[in-house]
Order: structure tokens, then sequence, then C-alpha cells
């Protein structure tokens, strides 16, 4: 692959980039990553992912857009309501980089469909809002041997990892099972700092390049976790778990299972 | 004795204390959603009754963050 005219000036941003250079912006051109959940992590990923020109981008979400997603899925405008949000993702990402491909995909993961969409994809990233989907997508991420990001927000707190699966602390290594149903805040109590959204999701959406690229270090074997309200980041130092029920010495989870439907789903 | 709680050194005024009395005594809210790590290992749920601090102790209260999508 050769970069034409308009290539190296729409990407000379990062081509100037020591560690991206034309070598790295070829590596993004020709890779691919999905996005699960086109809502407030998934929004501002797809959009960076897309002017980043990763090559195809597969956005998959079951919703459609709604007057209080908007104060944080910034993928989605006003006349996008009642849009399904893979149609109005598509449009933004396509307007922003017509050298992109978009697949999308208006559906709910679940754990017979899940395996067949991310294998074809390089890398993962998880933007859902329940923990039946963040289980499901770790272990299939682990069974089709898929790289992702984890990302979690709620107030004004957000947390992220990436996976190696195999290699690096999976999701389970750390969380094992879903908390209790009652004892999740459901996302209308909770509430969320728009921001904290953009401000994840744009992690997620560095960590799929560096992957894509080889470019710095990945976040695994730890939990980046931060706090708006007092902009505090840490990283969490959490290795692999050899207790764990996936990725651990003695295995109980072979195969995918749907967990409960999640509290926040049920909202309309 | 000292102990540090999520990367900030706290001073505890009892010299015994198991996990669950500190998540008891601190702004742990839901126990049902915080995994706890010391020293860099995980502890079980029925442990936290009766593992108690030490000086020097580094402890972790972990999270369940489910939100993003909706
Ligand atoms: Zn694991």
């Amino acid at each position: 692959m050769e970069l034409n005219d308009e290539q190296l000036e729409r990407y000379s941003r990062h081509i100037i980039l020591k560690d991206l250079g034309v070598e790295g912006q070829i590596k993004i051109l020709e890779s691919k990553v999905l996005i699960i959940g086109a809502g407030g992590l998934g929004a501002p990923a797809a959009l960076y992912l897309s002017a980043a020109g990763i090559g195809t981008i597969g956005i998959v979400d079951f919703d459609r857009v709604d007057l209080s997603n908007l104060q944080r899925q910034i993928i989605h405008s006003t006349n996008d309501i009642g849009r399904l949000k893979v149609d109005s993702a598509k449009n933004k990402m396509l307007a922003i980089n017509p050298d992109i491909q978009v697949k999308t995909y208006n559906l709910l993961v679940n754990s017979s469909n899940i395996r067949s969409i991310i294998r074809d994809y390089d890398f993962i990233i998880d933007g859902t809002d329940n923990f039946a989907a963040k289980f499901l997508i770790n272990d299939a991420c682990f069974l089709e041997k898929k790289p992702y990001s984890h990302g979690g927000i709620l107030r004004f707190e957000g947390q992220s990892m990436t996976i190696l699966p195999g290699e690096s602390a999976c999701y389970r290594c750390i969380f094992k099972t879903p908390p209790p149903r009652d004892a999740v805040p459901t996302c209308s109590q909770a509430g969320v700092l728009g921001a904290i959204a953009g401000m994840l999701g744009t992690i997620q959406a560095a960590e799929a390049i560096k992957y894509c690229t080889g470019a710095g270090e990945l976040l695994v074997n730890q939990l980046l976790v931060f706090d708006a309200k007092t902009m505090n980041f840490r990283k969490v130092k959490l290795n692999k778990n050899k207790n764990c029920g996936l990725c651990g010495e003695n295995p109980s989870i072979v195969r995918l299972m749907d967990e409960d439907p999640p509290v926040c789903e049920l909202k309309k | 004795m000292k102990v540090t709680v999520n990367g900030k050194e706290q001073e505890l005024q009892s010299e015994k204390i198991s996990i669950l009395k500190l998540m008891n005594q601190s702004q742990v809210k839901m126990p049902d959603m915080v995994i706890v790590q010391l020293n860099g290992e995980f502890v079980e749920k029925k442990d936290y009754e009766i593992s108690f601090l030490k000086e020097g102790d580094e402890l972790e209260f972990v999270y369940f963050m489910g939100g993003g999508g909706i």
C-alpha cells in the first residue's frame, strides 16, 4: 500500500509522529476495529478512529437515538432522534473520513452471534453499558483470541484496561462474575457527566491505534481509574489471576453463555 | 497503624481491623460493587471479615463500572 497525496495531507500530523510515520499510518489504514455500542464511549471512539483512518470500522448497536442520549453521545445530533444509532453513527464517520469503510450491525450481541462478528476484526472496543455485555465481550474475545479495550464510566469516574487474551489479566481475572442485580445502580439513578464518556472513549481509541501500529505500551495488567472531581488518574496494578474462571489454570468457562439481562436495558 | 487505601496513606486508630470493618468505616457505600486487592492479591468476599490489616498494607477497592452505552 502507498499513500496518495490527499492521504499524505490528511494524515500528516500522524505521519510526522516519530512513533507512527508513513508506515504506522499504513498500518492504521489496513486495520479493522469493531466498536460494540454506539453510545457514550462508542461515539467519541468512532469519531476519532474514523478521523485516524482505521480502514474498516464495525459498529454494533441495537438502539435508536433518544433525546436523553445527546448529553454525551456526541456522534448523534438532534435531528437524528429516532434513527438507528448505527446509521446515524455511520453518516458522521463517513462525513469525517470518506476514506474508510463502515460496517453496521443493528443488533444486540449475544452468546450465539458475537463470536462470528468479532472474528473479522483486529481489535475490539467495549463501549457497552451493562455487565452482561461486558462479561460476554471479555469471554468472546478470549475464545476468539481478540485483543480488546474495556471501558466503564459512572458519575464522575471512569476506568479502562486493555486485554490481550491469554497474555494479560482479563476482565474476569478482576471481576469474576457480574455483581448482584439489586446492587447495580441503574443508569438513570446514578447519572454520568457527559464529558467523562469523551475522556474514556478517546482513551479507548488511543489504545486501539497503539495496538494497530505497535506504538507505545498498552494499558495491560493495569486498570486506569480516574475521578474527574479531583482529576486524579491512577493505574491499579492487576495481574492475571490463576484462579480466573476463563483464563486461569483450571478454567470453568469453555463456551459462551448469556448473563441475566441488564437492568439498564429495560429502561424504556 | 498506617495503611494505603487506593493510593492514599491513611492512619488507622485501631490495631486490629478487618477489611470488612475498614469497608464499613470508609466510604465504600456498595460493598457488592467492589473488588478488594490486598498487597496485589485478590481477597475473596468470604475472607473480608477474617483478613486483618497490618502496618504498611496496600489495599485497593476496585469498583465495577458498567455505564457507557445508553
Ligand atoms: Zn482472566
